[in-house]
């Protein structure tokens, strides 16, 4: 800074000004992105404050207790989320993931890849708790109950746009020419995707996916309407199934302290997962450019 | 540079009334259209076998479009399309709607302007294009991989390294990877689109050596910006201008006594 002003002693205002607007931007900047990272620290703190007394081996081996009892764990609850996450991004990532690889590679230059793009992007934003009473409609009237499939298709609705949006951006950011050489040594459309787009694409993919497993891990209104929550363990799929979210948003509501401090001790829990998810993603990305 | 004594020495084998030799790729009354607007303009043209023919031309005048053609490399692009006659060996009709292209593009390889090594090992980016086409025990496709790696001038310095990704290499290193991958699937035609024009000249001189070496088993055709490396590496010359052939003939002729006004203007950097 001090080597500016000296070679230009004679400070041309022009120049002072910028200057001066180049300091106040650059408070404000500096000060919206602490102001954003406070709340997530003070998020962070209040949940390992309050979390990490709940955190004990109980935790995992024995299901949510009975109203007022003193002791429990939410064994059921994580079985079951870690149950539906995986079924629901069993299915929506291959569907998302098929549907981004169509919209990329064979219907780059079609009309019905921006129509469906245009869907995804809604479909993206969508209210969860939309997602969920669709699904209680869709399935959980006809079925006449709540059931962990039903959860479980909810949260593949929210995987699906996320994964073909990841897909399809990560498809197109493979170079052209890649693809080009590919097809110049004789490679049919079909192992030009598999072989060399994938595989240049890979870290991105996944990163998307792990993203949209972190999406859904939290979700609870999708699941409100269609797992439920159950007081008991159950690994029956046509039947209400506990979960983190619901059963955090029912025992906070409650007069117990000790469900109360389940409540917190799960959300720990739940946001530990999604920021190993989140980091393990970056970690992926990080490969992926420097490649 | 040793390029420059190669180039000499080329200039003077290419004499103006050479005898053609057979024609490995025939072009008639070609016109080609990026949807409506026409591109090229009824060429007419032959690359002759085992001949190193090069395009020059400004920009956008057509010459990486009709490279393009030769393995209908635009047929993955929606609304472009050609009309007329391109043979490869007067038998095999390239604009054949019904054409294997994947045999095709066997036959007619293709290296392109910026290097594109695969996202696997360098051992990879080579067997990879020849398990297309054969299954071989591991030790003979070792020795395949090999001959490639030697035939695109590549060997000695990659073969400690074989499970390196080929991302690793250095720009010059990953385009004669890329040379060494288009030869180990054994075409009978290479197509070079602007192979050096994003490598360093020392770069540049090896690619050059390796088309001189190359041509006396394929029939090469490259596009180049570069008119020194036109001169330097090629038997035959086309320039072409605005989707037009203008003139094509042996490269020194082109060089040293062009017929057209236009193509002198061009090589002698007179071009407005």
């Amino acid at each position: 800074m001090s080597t500016v002003t000296d070679s230009a002693p004679a400070i041309n205002p022009i120049y002072s000004r910028r200057r001066r607007a180049d300091i106040v931007v650059r408070a404000l900047c500096v000060g919206a992105a602490a102001f954003g990272v406070t709340w997530l620290a003070l998020i962070l703190f209040t949940l390992f404050l309050n979390g990490l007394a709940g955190l004990n081996f109980q935790l995992f081996t024995e299901s949510t207790p009975p109203p007022g009892a003193s002791s429990g764990g939410l064994l059921n609850a994580i079985v079951g989320s870690l149950i539906m996450t995986f079924i629901g991004v069993g299915i929506g990532a291959p569907l998302g993931m098929l549907a981004g690889t169509f919209m990329a590679e064979y219907g780059r230059h079609d009309k019905l890849t921006s129509v469906v793009r245009f869907i995804n992007d809604i479909l993206l934003s969508a209210p969860s708790i939309i997602i969920g009473l669709f699904v209680y409609g869709a399935v959980v009237v006809p079925m006449g109950g709540f059931s962990a499939l039903a959860g479980s298709l909810a949260l593949a609705v929210i995987v699906i746009p996320v994964v073909v949006r990841t897909t399809e951006d990560m498809l197109l950011l493979v170079p052209g020419p890649l693809r080009e050489a590919a097809s110049a040594l004789g490679l049919p459309r079909s192992l030009v995707i598999r072989r060399i787009a994938y595989r240049a694409a890979r870290a991105g993919i996944i990163t998307g996916v792990l993203l949209a497993t972190a999406r859904v891990a939290g979700e609870t209104a999708p699941l409100l309407f269609t797992a439920l929550s159950n007081q008991f363990w159950s690994l029956d799929l046509t039947s209400a199934m506990a979960n983190l979210p619901v059963t955090i948003n029912n025992f906070v509501q409650s007069p117990y302290e000790y469900w109360k401090q389940l409540a917190w001790a799960g959300a720990l829990l739940i946001t530990l997962a999604v920021l190993t998810l989140n980091v393990g993603a970056r970690i992926l990305g990080a490969e992926r450019t420097k490649k | 540079m040793n390029g420059l004594n190669v180039a000499v020495d080329m200039a003077a084998v290419a004499m103006p009334h050479m005898p053609e030799p057979d024609a490995k790729i025939t072009v008639r009354d070609l016109n080609f259209f990026y949807g409506q607007s026409k591109a090229l303009k009824n060429i007419n043209l032959t690359l002759g076998t085992n001949r190193v023919t090069a395009f020059i031309g400004p920009s956008g005048c057509g010459k990486s479009t009709l490279l393009r053609i030769f393995n209908r490399m635009y047929d993955l692009y929606p609304g472009q399309h050609a009309e007329g006659q391109v043979l490869l060996d007067t038998t095999t009709n390239i604009l054949d709607p019904k054409l294997d292209l994947n045999l095709l593009r066997a036959r007619v390889g293709m290296v392109f302007q910026k290097p594109t090594p695969f996202p696997m090992t360098i051992y990879e980016n080579i067997a990879f294009g020849i398990r297309l086409y054969e299954r071989l025990p591991k030790s003979e496709m070792d020795g395949r991989v090999e001959k490639a790696l030697r035939g695109g001038a590549l060997w000695d310095e990659v073969k400690d390294k074989l499970n390196a990704s080929g991302l690793s290499l250095s720009g010059g290193q990953q385009q004669r990877l890329c040379i060494a991958r288009t030869v180990a699937v054994q075409p009978e035609v290479i197509l070079f689109d602007e192979p050096c024009s994003a490598l360093d000249p020392i770069s540049t001189a090896k690619i050059e050596e390796l088309i001189a070496e190359l041509k006396e088993d394929y029939t090469i055709a490259i596009v180049t910006h570069n008119m020194q490396q036109a001169a330097r590496v090629s038997d035959r010359t086309a320039f072409m201008y605005l989707g037009e052939l203008i003139e094509f003939d042996s490269t020194q002729h082109i060089f040293t006594n062009p017929t057209d006004r236009r193509t002198q203007d061009y090589i002698t950097g007179r071009f407005g």
